[in-house]
């Protein structure tokens, strides 16, 4: 188990580091930084004099090794938007994200895993329609759209939530079923699939007829083996909500590191960018491990490979 | 994102919603919404609409214009005279104080103005400051600005862009500093800061009696929410009081329900088509015939963008500022629509059958729509790109933007030099480079006789109306959204202030 962690730990920071390489690269060809924080009334000699004050006229190897030897440091420079260290940004608006991420995925998983499970005891029937219904629907809707809708509903009708802003745990509630409702579908019909394959399989049958009980049937043997692949679809998804929830934590005004990046890509403001790129990327790489070592904890059989 | 496409359904849905708004009038607290995440508070290092806002409630400047009729009047200076051309003296205001209790004198003057005109500490409208060589103090409440070379629009500047900041406390602060814990002499102090997110003011109970007059609302919390569906949902459950740049198609809506108060304002952004008439970008492009821009100006329906598209107080513009500014003479040749007379212009300088020609624009992708099919129309055929501002500043500068869609807001200066002398003075964004204008703009710039510089701008306007360099159109406006308990009247400037709010 300890050799299949630490290959698994080798790959991962390879991954960062070819993510973090890329990333430079792109942004160093899609425009001129110095041109973006001269701003409206510059002319070529300010945008002349920044460029060299930064040091954007230096080779794109010289760049990325020196701030990749920051970054190593934990130093990932001054946003040139805002003037203030990046990390402490990043470090601030993360904690929104970190929140809404894992309470949107924690929702997913708490409503798609037992509807799925449901769906696939009865397939077919009334229960099993309803929840397939929900997860088209979930695929469907834009989540600005559906963010809007609940807007309409809970703050502005019944005015029990309120629409923006991230002070309480009430301002919480519609972005995580927002963001989780999206991830729900593809994790139940997963679990739903999974399931109806692994109660058809022959180890099932021999349980139910050596007399075991039908609730340790569904969760000890099949749902534990049906669940190896939605842990890895719930990992991405995590992944996918740290770093995609741009428009939740835009409608809802959240402030959050998804927006942040976001809006930092059309300000140039490349530290900001390049630091959570590696940030996100690295969020994928951490869930994808621990996927990874749940899965090989499941599934003895997975630690070999 | 498709967003427009279902955000009018989600307005009219929220139509239904029944329900008053509440005020928060019973704790004082104005709630505003910002848009944009403003990069600093710091004025001097903020280029945003948002920060002017947040300036004007916070610092004062040394002198105050009217914004209805542009007047001077003193506000840290009581009285300003002119010692030669290139020096002004001022009389300061005594027995003011700033927010931390530090007396306002004259080192606070002088620190100011030689931090920012240097260029070295990096403000980020360098022609904001850039006038000012330095500043020197008389006495404790005189002191003398010194600029660069001979600079009429000092007081506009005075009035506008330049505030006077704490000396020592800057001096230990900085620009970071002053961003995150700003200290002033304005209306407003500042009670909390979360870097774009969040801005907490509350009245200044010692605030001098100065042209600006006391602020009556005792607290104003601002909120950035990106999206303005979002703030009006805010402003329906009661969360939020005012909100600002309210698109019209939705403030006509908010209007039609009656529960607000809905203001349209111009503002002084303008927006044109730029031609490469010197041929930066290829010496035989199109438009560096003189027929050829006559005609794009011809093609162009400046009534019908105005009045179906932008609506509220825009209006058409036919010269190379906004009508308001000081020097901005509207005697000049005007293009009415008339695309067959765009297409007989066009055959005259040997496109009978049109050309093509690439067309940059980087924002109101609407506008930029109708802008392409009335070009269509009489020939023009448009390859058009969408840019990201800053790529499309770049290709403006390297000068390979043969046609292009920009606008300018002259940074609320109210007067000519801001916008004309910005573009047709051969620097890297002049894409006229016609000698004429520029001996006229540098006479109408230096000049200390406000005749001899109004009557230099309107030979420039006239010879660049006359050689069709631009095709002015239109101004933007603005529209203001509050609940019935907020009395604001907002000015022509686009700048929303506090002080001037009350409870109705």
């Amino acid at each position: 188990m300890l050799r299949f962690i630490l290959r698994r730990l080798g790959l991962a920071l390879l991954v960062a580091l070819t993510v973090s390489f890329i990333s430079f690269s792109l942004l160093f060809l899609s425009g001129d930084p110095a041109i973006a924080i001269a701003g409206e009334s510059a002319n070529a000699e300010d945008v002349a004099a920044i460029r060299a004050l930064y040091g954007f006229d230096r080779p794109m190897m010289v760049q990325y090794g020196d701030w990749l030897w920051h970054a190593l440091q934990f130093d990932f420079g001054v946003s040139y938007y805002f003037r203030l260290p990046v990390a402490d940004l990043i470090s601030e608006r993360l904690s929104v994200t970190m929140t809404l991420g894992v309470c949107g995925i924690v929702f997913a998983l708490l409503t798609a895993v037992p509807l799925g499970v449901i769906a696939a005891i009865r397939p077919n029937s009334l229960i099993d329609r309803i929840a397939l219904f929900l997860s088209v629907a979930g695929q469907a809707m834009p989540s600005f759209w559906f963010g809007l809708i609940l807007i309409v509903i809970f703050a502005i009708q019944l005015r029990i939530l309120p629409a923006s802003g991230a002070d309480t745990w009430q301002h919480f509630i519609m972005p995580t079923i927002v963001l989780g409702y999206y991830a729900m579908p593809a994790i139940m019909r997963l679990t739903r699939a999974g399931m109806l394959e692994v109660l058809s399989a022959d180890y099932i049958r021999t349980a139910r007829a050596k007399g075991a009980s039908e609730g340790r049937v569904l969760f000890k043997h099949a749902l534990r083996n049906a669940i190896i692949p939605v842990v890895s679809l719930a990992a991405v998804q995590m992944g996918f909500m740290l770093g995609g929830s741009i428009v939740v934590e835009s409608v809802f005004a959240l402030h959050g590191a998804g927006y942040l990046a976001w809006e930092s890509i059309g300000r140039n403001d490349l530290p900001t960018v390049q630091a959570l790129i590696l940030v996100f990327a690295l969020f994928y790489i951490v869930f994808t491990f621990l996927a990874d070592v749940l899965n090989a904890w499941l599934d003895p059989r997975m630690r070999s490979a | 994102m498709k967003r427009r496409v279902l955000t009018g359904s989600v307005a009219a849905l929220a139509l239904f919603s029944a329900g008053m708004a509440h005020a928060d009038k019973g704790n004082d607290t104005l709630r505003v919404a910002f848009t944009k995440e403003l990069e600093s508070v710091d004025s001097y290092f903020n280029s945003a609409r948002e920060g002017v806002v947040l300036q004007r409630a916070i610092w004062d400047g040394l002198i105050y214009a009217d914004p209805h009729t542009g007047e001077y009047s003193g506000n840290l200076a009581t009285e300003w005279t002119w010692i030669d051309d290139t020096t002004l003296e001022l009389k300061l205001r005594e027995g003011v104080t700033f927010h931390d209790g530090s007396p306002f004198t004259a080192d606070d003057v002088v620190y100011t103005v030689d931090f920012v005109a240097n260029e070295a500490n990096g403000a980020v409208t360098q022609r904001n400051v850039n006038w000012m060589d330095h500043a020197e103090k008389v006495d404790d409440h005189t002191v003398r600005i010194i600029t660069k070379e001979p600079f009429p629009a000092a007081l506009e500047y005075l009035s506008g862009p330049v505030s006077i900041y704490p000396s020592d406390y800057y001096a230990e602060a900085g620009p970071t500093g002053m961003g995150l814990k700003p200290i002033g002499t304005g209306p407003y102090k500042v009670v909390s800061v979360e870097p774009g997110k969040r801005f907490v003011l509350e009245r200044n109970e010692n605030y001098f009696d100065g042209p600006k007059g006391q602020a009556q609302i005792g607290n104003v919390d601002i909120r950035t929410i990106p999206d303005v569906n979002t703030q009006i949902a805010e402003l329906f459950s009661g969360q939020l009081d005012l909100i600002w740049q309210v698109p019209s198609d939705q403030a006509e809506r908010l209007e039609q329900m009656g529960q607000f108060t809905v203001a349209n304002e111009s503002t002084m952004r303008v927006g044109y088509l730029a031609m490469d008439a010197a041929g930066r970008s290829d010496p035989d492009n199109p438009f560096t015939k003189l027929e050829v821009r006559q005609a794009v100006n011809h093609a162009i329906n400046r009534e019908e963008l105005v009045g179906e598209l932008l609506k509220g107080k825009s209006i058409p513009i036919h010269t190379a500022c906004f009508p308001s500014q000081f020097g901005c003479a509207q005697d000049v040749k005007e293009y009415e629509y008339d695309p067959e007379k765009a297409r007989e212009l066009l055959a005259q300088a040997g496109y009978p059958d049109g050309f093509a020609t690439e067309f940059y624009a980087y924002r109101d992708r609407e506008l930029a729509e109708a802008i392409t099919s009335y070009l269509n129309a009489v020939g023009i055929r448009t390859d058009f790109k969408m840019l990201q501002y800053s790529a499309l500043r770049d290709l403006n500068m390297k000068g390979e933007t043969p046609l292009s869609f920009q606008t300018w807001g002259s940074f609320s200066v109210n007067d000519a030099s801001a916008m004309v002398s910005q573009y047709f003075k051969h620097g890297e964004l002049d894409d006229a480079r016609d000698d004429e204008v520029l001996a006229e703009l540098d006479i109408a710039d230096s000049s200390t006789d406000p005749e001899v510089r109004k009557a230099h701008y309107r030979t420039a306007l006239q010879r660049i109306a006359d050689q069709a360099y631009w095709a002015p159109m239109f101004s933007y406006n603005t529209n203001y959204v509050s609940t019935a308990e907020v009395s604001y009247t907002p000015t022509a400037d686009e700048v929303l202030r506090f002080h001037t709010m009350t409870w109705n």
